[in-house]
């Protein structure tokens, strides 16, 4: 059993995957390609990686109000991360997430971490995210024990 | 956002349990989708119910539905009424924008306030001129003519507040599209928090909104002092010393409420619109003070509702000189197009380039765009602004702007433009490179066909 993070659930939903982090928030429109899940804003740390089907933790979105369209788009097309974690909760995913559920039965598990936990998180890691907000950090190897 | 959650008002404990009940009888995923366990409960009036409880339709319900989720998270305590909203989800970005669209209309949704359009994927009647792929045209206009089928006013603008649609002081709205929300929140004194696109429309077919952030007058309140350093009055004067203050000022408040102070020039309404829509693309900014200017700034003390600021900035001319470099991402000078319009052009605009282009003609391999609303170059022409642009080359595209529908050609790989909004997000979103200047240095450089930047009376202080 890895180490657990208590996070608040602000859309409740269970997931599992591989964490890709970082500390820079991201604007989906213009940052990320929802026909393959790249990040594409080639300011961003994560740009040219493809995030689809993981967990993806960022502080929050940034800019474009516009984010929440290309997210729901990505979770029609099947290019959506497989959860959230932010560190506030962010209003612009909440929306995305919830009208998901509302369209396609499919929200996007979506959790606000404190923010030490939050920079507990690396890329690499393998998580668990619980419907009642909380996160389980396996150990790389014991993940891919587990898959 | 700390704001948005701490203003979370209590409620009775009879309204509490009464509310609750009633919620999780008309929706269970109401309850089940949302914060759960530690859900702030929400204090819903008649009207909020008999629309969870589809009396008004399903669109209706289905808005409303979406709504309440939103207030959980927000923290609302309560929804309030609005007067008025502008739509950002015209914006043709998929499929999936496009079924929630076309749900709600096949509904019958319709809005309950006047609402206006922001720009869509497409100018409706000139699309065929540009490199527009004729599926996507289509799939556009579906979802324009999905919004028109709600009752919402076609105006495919980005700048509502230069119409007859302009809200008034302290008028309760829903707007979407940043530039849009900081300046009816700053500008004009009305009161929107930042609308995410989807959640727009919900509101224009409830006439409901979260009673959360900038709708309220406590978190109004400047957060950040900027204060100007001997900023000489003759470039407080140049219109392009306004985009550049906003970038600057965006960069450092983020999503934090700047206030400026120093200004001893009154800006026009187009260099307000310029500050404001730099600041909400370097940042997240959703309502700016300026002390003597803005209509909630009389004084420092008034901007700042008395409290201390988090901040201050000292804002002089050499940290403007290099905001203003930073700008621009092209090094060379060759150049394929000069693009004026975001936020889109006013009448005003039209006026004032109009003289500059007299008796000049646009370089053979250089393109002279315009972007605005079909409203602003209709009055343009009866006015005869477009008299010497037509006679210069330019062009015009209505409804949309280069960032929401694919009209630019592969071969513009150089941008010239005075929208610091355009220099922000067109080199990752266009791919190109991207010369900023003023609007004398972009008509210069169309005719030279060459990026051409006068900036000496910036550098001689």
């Amino acid at each position: 059993m890895g180490h657990v993070l208590i996070g608040k659930p602000v859309v409740a939903g269970e997931a599992q995957g591989l964490v890709v982090a970082s500390r820079e928030p991201l604007s989906f429109w213009g940052g990320y390609n929802y026909h393959n899940g790249e990040i594409i804003d080639r300011r961003h740390p994560l740009s040219g990686q493809r995030v689809g089907g993981c967990i993806l933790a960022l502080p929050s979105t940034r800019g474009s109000s516009t984010t929440t369209a290309v997210l729901l788009e990505a979770v029609k097309a099947g290019t959506a991360p497989a959860a959230i974690l932010t560190t506030q909760i962010d209003t612009f995913f909440a929306l995305a997430s919830i009208v998901a559920d509302e369209m396609y039965h499919s929200p996007i598990p979506l959790v606000a971490l404190d923010e030490e936990d939050f920079c507990s998180l690396h890329s690499g890691m393998q998580a668990v995210v619980r419907t009642d907000g909380q996160v389980i950090l396996l150990e790389p190897e014991s993940a891919s024990d587990n898959v | 956002m700390n704001n948005l959650l701490s203003c979370v008002l209590l409620a009775s404990k009879e309204a509490l349990s009464f509310e609750t009940n009633q919620i999780k009888t008309l929706d269970r995923r109401l309850i089940n989708g949302s914060i759960g366990a530690t859900a702030m409960d929400i204090r819903l009036s008649l009207y909020d119910r008999s629309l969870l409880a589809g009396e008004h339709g399903p669109a209706a319900q289905l808005a409303m539905r979406i709504i309440t989720r939103m207030a959980q998270v927000y923290g609302a305590s309560e929804l309030l009424d609005i007067s008025g909203a502008h739509i950002d989800s015209t914006i043709y970005i998929g499929e999936a924008g496009l079924e929630f669209t076309e749900r709600l209309a096949d509904l019958g949704a319709c809005v309950v306030v006047p609402t206006t359009l922001n720009v869509s994927g497409l100018d409706e009647h000139g699309w065929q001129d540009w490199a527009v792929p004729a599926d996507w045209a289509e799939k556009a206009r579906r979802q324009m003519q999905a919004y028109q089928c709600m009752g919402c006013t076609p105006t495919w603008t980005c700048a509502p507040y230069q119409t007859e649609w302009k809200p008034s002081f302290g008028q309760q709205i829903a707007w979407g599209e940043s530039n849009a929300i900081v300046f009816a929140n700053s500008v004009l004194g009305a009161r929107t928090e930042r609308y995410p696109d989807l959640l727009d429309i919900c509101c224009a077919i409830t006439g409901r909104v979260p009673a959360v952030g900038l709708h309220l007058t406590q978190n109004r309140a400047g957060q950040l002092l900027f204060r100007l350093l001997d900023i000489p009055p003759d470039i407080q004067q140049e219109d392009i010393f306004y985009p550049v203050l906003g970038h600057l000022v965006g960069k450092i408040a983020q999503d934090d409420i700047p206030v400026i102070d120093g200004l001893s020039v009154r800006p026009n309404e187009d260099q307000l619109k310029a500050l404001g829509a730099a600041a909400a693309s370097s940042g997240a900014v959703a309502l700016f003070h300026i002390v003597g200017v803005t209509p909630e700034a009389p004084d420092l003390k008034t901007a700042i509702q008395g409290r201390q600021p988090q901040r201050t900035i000292d804002v002089d001319l050499p940290m403007l000189r290099d905001t203003r470099l930073e700008l621009t991402s092209s090094d060379g000078d060759a150049l394929h197009m000069v693009v004026l319009g975001s936020p889109h052009f006013s009448l005003a605009e039209f006026r004032q380039l109009a003289p500059l282009l007299a008796g000049k003609q646009v370089h053979p391999g250089v393109q002279f765009l315009v972007t605005s609303s079909r409203a602003m170059v209709l009055l343009a022409k009866q006015a005869g602004y477009l008299k010497a642009f037509e006679d210069f080359g330019g062009k015009v595209v209505v409804d949309t702007c280069i960032l929401a529908s694919p009209i630019l050609p592969a071969s513009v790989r150089r941008l010239m433009t005075n929208s610091a909004k355009y220099a922000y997000y067109a080199p990752g979103m266009l791919n190109t490179q991207v010369a900023f200047g003023s609007l004398e240095d972009c008509v210069r450089s169309a005719v030279a066909g060459r990026v051409i930047r006068e900036t000496s009376r910036w550098d001689t202080y």
